[in-house]
């Protein structure tokens, strides 16, 4: 039922994602696309659910858990690199390099 | 002195055992004069009357003991050795290596030796090295030398004796270094030591296979078990003794290993004496007497210690000829006499090698003390004139003998004695020999050349020696008009044991005073209990009756002619003095230049040595392979990768996000697939 649509979708949302990853250089924008990505997994989750199983719905809040949590702790970091550099743009944070 | 006399009064009341018990303060005591005289030699150098009486004072003290022993083993001769254990020393399963000390007729004529010419050479020292400013060092290393030389003779088993036998080799470094300011003397040291370890390396070898075959490194349990644990004749036995002999020929001084004696005369001149001559040197002899059985049980490796003895007696001889400093014409002599005791060892006249040894001990030692005595007095001379003359060169001297008295007198007794004068010591124990070789010569017809070169050189013994003498003490005086002043005899100190010295030459032979002569063989007597064994397996076949006298008749020929000669040749031309001495030519230069062995040696051994060790081994493995390839290049690999990994590293997020997608949709595809 719509299980076609909705892996097309979450596909879909998925390389948005990596391409939003691969190609932005704001670091908040860069945040949402990882969101963007794991949401897409859910998606997938879900639409295999209805056909598979519960499994995939429990396998959903694990991964927003995670989320939530990474979000955290992603987003501080992001805050502290603000404020030290004032800026959130990727291109700027190369200081470990080689 | 008083702990001696406490060790007598003690050894009295030890009860059934006796002196006997006591031999270790033979030992204890040198090594208490060592730690005295190093500590003194570290903290107070200038101590010189303390150094003097301790240094001299424990030799007296062990020759006492040593007495005593010997008198206790007169006695009761013992018929088979006694045991002192001192402490287990290698406790490791089978391999149970006791410190101990065997005390039988053979190492207490060793012992008195040791501690009697020692300390007659002590007493020397302290006047010849009196003004030296290392003089508690000279005293402290010859005070360990004494140790380690008493242990090699009176330990019981082979790691013992080694013991010794490297502890001699470590004195005799020092010593022959002495003066290490020098180069050349450090250098004669270095060259004394390495080739003592070629020979050391076959003593070790021959440890191991008789560790293999008779499980037991004790001298008499090996003696008891070799007739049963080895084959006479056979491979192993001949093996052991060669390796032996190998040991031997390096602490003896035998060709091949010989060239480092006459370089070690870079020593003070008792130095040369003590270990160069009467004591050290003879150590090789002693151990072919100490293991007699094993060599009388392979009769190839007993031929070739009686053929390298006898090539090397004259060979060492006729180098002596042509030589003018004072002690290596010594020196020479020394290894020529070795060489005759090799041969008696090597002839099964084990006896008669250790005679040789011990009158050897009594005239070579009184001839370096002599001539430790002229090179004083030159010294003295010249240093006082401040010329640069070579004090140790005979054409420097000449005419000593108005100067030198006493040193002239005694020096030629000395140079009588081993040229073999009838009656003196030197004569009986060299007639001994010869005898025995020629003996043997009945059986084994190679024996028979072997006493013809022994012959030869007995003539060029007497021939050097008498030259020796003429060039020193006779004809005109050339060390020049105003040195003379300066020329006298030594004090009394130095004097005083050349005289005893002087006393024992002439009378050693009643040691072993032969049937012809009315002795009763008492040296042969008293070693009777130890050597028998061996005499069993290879008896010696002295001659008798007419044969017997014309061979002394030879040797006295053989030796009065030669004495005659060097003194007749030697004064028959003016001598020039070395300083205005032309070159030697013919093959009077090769003589001089002693047959070229040490250039040889040099090209074929040391040279091609030292190139594979700088252009293979340091520059080529240690520089090349270790340095450059092992600790460099494993460094510049590290650092190559490091670099590679580093540029992974760029800083830049979405490059790291392109490789991470690349690589998980890589393993997307392995897990899929």
């Amino acid at each position: 039922m719509l299980l076609g649509p909705s892996l097309l979708l979450s596909a879909v949302l998925f390389t948005i994602g990596v391409v939003g990853v691969l190609l932005r250089r704001n670091a908040i924008v860069l945040f949402m696309c990882v969101e963007l990505m794991l949401n897409a997994v859910n998606l997938t989750f879900i639409a295999f659910s209805q056909v598979l199983g519960l499994g995939g719905q429990v396998m959903v809040f694990f991964v927003m858990t995670v989320a939530a949590a990474e979000a955290a702790v992603g987003l501080a970091i992001i805050l502290a690199i603000f404020r030290h550099t004032r800026s959130v743009d990727l291109k700027n944070i190369n200081l470990l390099q080689g | 002195m008083t702990l001696s006399l406490l060790a007598v009064q003690a050894a009295e009341a030890a009860g059934p055992e006796g002196a006997v018990r006591w031999v270790w303060l033979t030992i204890a005591l040198p090594f208490l004069g060592f730690l005295v005289n190093g500590a003194l030699a570290l903290r107070r150098p200038q101590a010189r009357s303390a150094v003097s009486m301790v240094g001299a004072g424990v030799l007296l003290g062990a020759f006492a003991v040593a007495a005593l022993v010997f008198l206790q083993l007169r006695g009761h001769p013992p018929e088979t050795p006694i045991l002192v254990e001192l402490w287990r020393w290698i406790p490791s399963g089978a391999l149970d290596i006791r410190f101990a000390l065997q005390v039988d007729q053979l190492s207490t004529v060793m012992l008195l030796v040791v501690t009697g010419v020692g300390s007659l050479i002590h007493l020397f020292s302290v006047g010849y090295m009196g003004a030296d400013p290392g003089y508690a060092r000279y005293f402290a290393y010859l005070n360990l030398f004494v140790v380690f030389m008493l242990v090699l003779v009176l330990g019981s088993s082979l790691p013992v004796l080694f013991v010794g036998w490297e502890g001699v080799g470590l004195c005799s470094y020092l010593l022959i270094g002495f003066w290490y300011g020098d180069k050349a003397n450090a250098d004669a040291g270095k060259k004394a030591f390495l080739m003592n370890r070629i020979g050391d390396c076959g003593v070790l070898i021959a440890m191991f296979l008789l560790w293999y075959t008779t499980r037991s490194l004790d001298f008499t349990t090996i003696a008891a078990r070799a007739p049963t644990h080895l084959v006479a004749g056979g491979g192993l036995v001949t093996a052991i003794t060669l390796f032996l002999f190998l040991g031997c020929a390096g602490k003896s001084a035998q060709i091949p290993l010989y060239t480092w004696l006459p370089d070690a005369m870079a020593g003070p001149t008792p130095v040369s004496a003590l270990i160069h001559a009467a004591t050290m040197v003879t150590a090789g002899v002693y151990l072919v007497a100490r293991t007699g059985i094993l060599f009388a049980m392979a009769p190839f490796s007993s031929a070739v210690v009686a053929g390298v003895g006898a090539l090397t007696a004259l060979f060492a001889a006729s180098i002596g000829l042509r030589q003018y400093d004072i002690k290596k014409v010594l020196a020479y002599s020394t290894i020529s006499q070795l060489g005759f005791m090799f041969l008696a060892v090597g002839t099964g006249a084990y006896v008669a090698g250790i005679f040789h040894l011990v009158t050897h001990a009594f005239f070579k030692a009184l001839l370096f003390l002599g001539a430790g005595s002229v090179i004083q007095a030159m010294h003295h001379a010249y240093h006082a004139t401040h010329s640069h003359a070579d004090a140790q060169d005979m054409r420097n001297m000449g005419g000593l003998r108005p100067f030198l008295p006493w040193t002239f007198w005694l020096m030629l007794i000395a140079t009588f004695a081993i040229a073999g004068v009838p009656g003196l010591s030197g004569f009986f124990s060299k007639d001994e020999i010869l005898a025995a070789a020629f003996g043997r010569g009945q059986t084994h017809p190679i024996w028979l050349v072997f006493w013809g070169m022994a012959m030869l050189a007995a003539f060029m013994t007497a021939f050097y020696m008498m030259r020796l003498i003429a060039m020193t003490f006779l004809g005109e005086n050339r060390t020049g008009a105003a040195e003379q002043e300066y020329l006298h005899d030594a004090p009394p100190v130095m004097t005083g044991p050349l005289v005893i010295l002087g006393i024992l030459s002439v009378v050693g032979g009643l040691l072993n005073l032969p049937a012809f002569a009315g002795g009763h063989h008492a040296m042969e007597t008293w070693l009777e209990p130890v050597m028998a064994a061996a005499q069993a397996v290879m008896p010696v076949e002295m001659p008798h009756g007419t044969t017997e006298w014309l061979l002394i008749a030879a040797a006295v020929t053989v030796a009065l002619i030669g004495l005659l000669l060097g003194w007749r040749t030697t004064l028959a031309r003016p001598i020039p003095t070395a300083a205005a001495a032309a070159p030697e030519t013919g093959f009077a230069r090769v003589l001089f230049r002693k047959y070229y062995v040490d250039e040889i040696y040099d090209a074929l051994i040391v040279r091609p040595l030292v190139g594979i060790s700088r252009l293979v081994l340091w520059k080529g493995v240690d520089q090349g392979l270790i340095d450059g390839v092992g600790a460099n290049g494993s460094a510049s690999l590290a650092r190559g990768l490091g670099w590679i990994g580093s540029r992974l590293q760029s800083g830049q997020l979405g490059f790291y996000m392109v490789v991470f997608l690349v690589g998980a949709v890589w393993l997307l595809r392995a897990v899929v697939r």
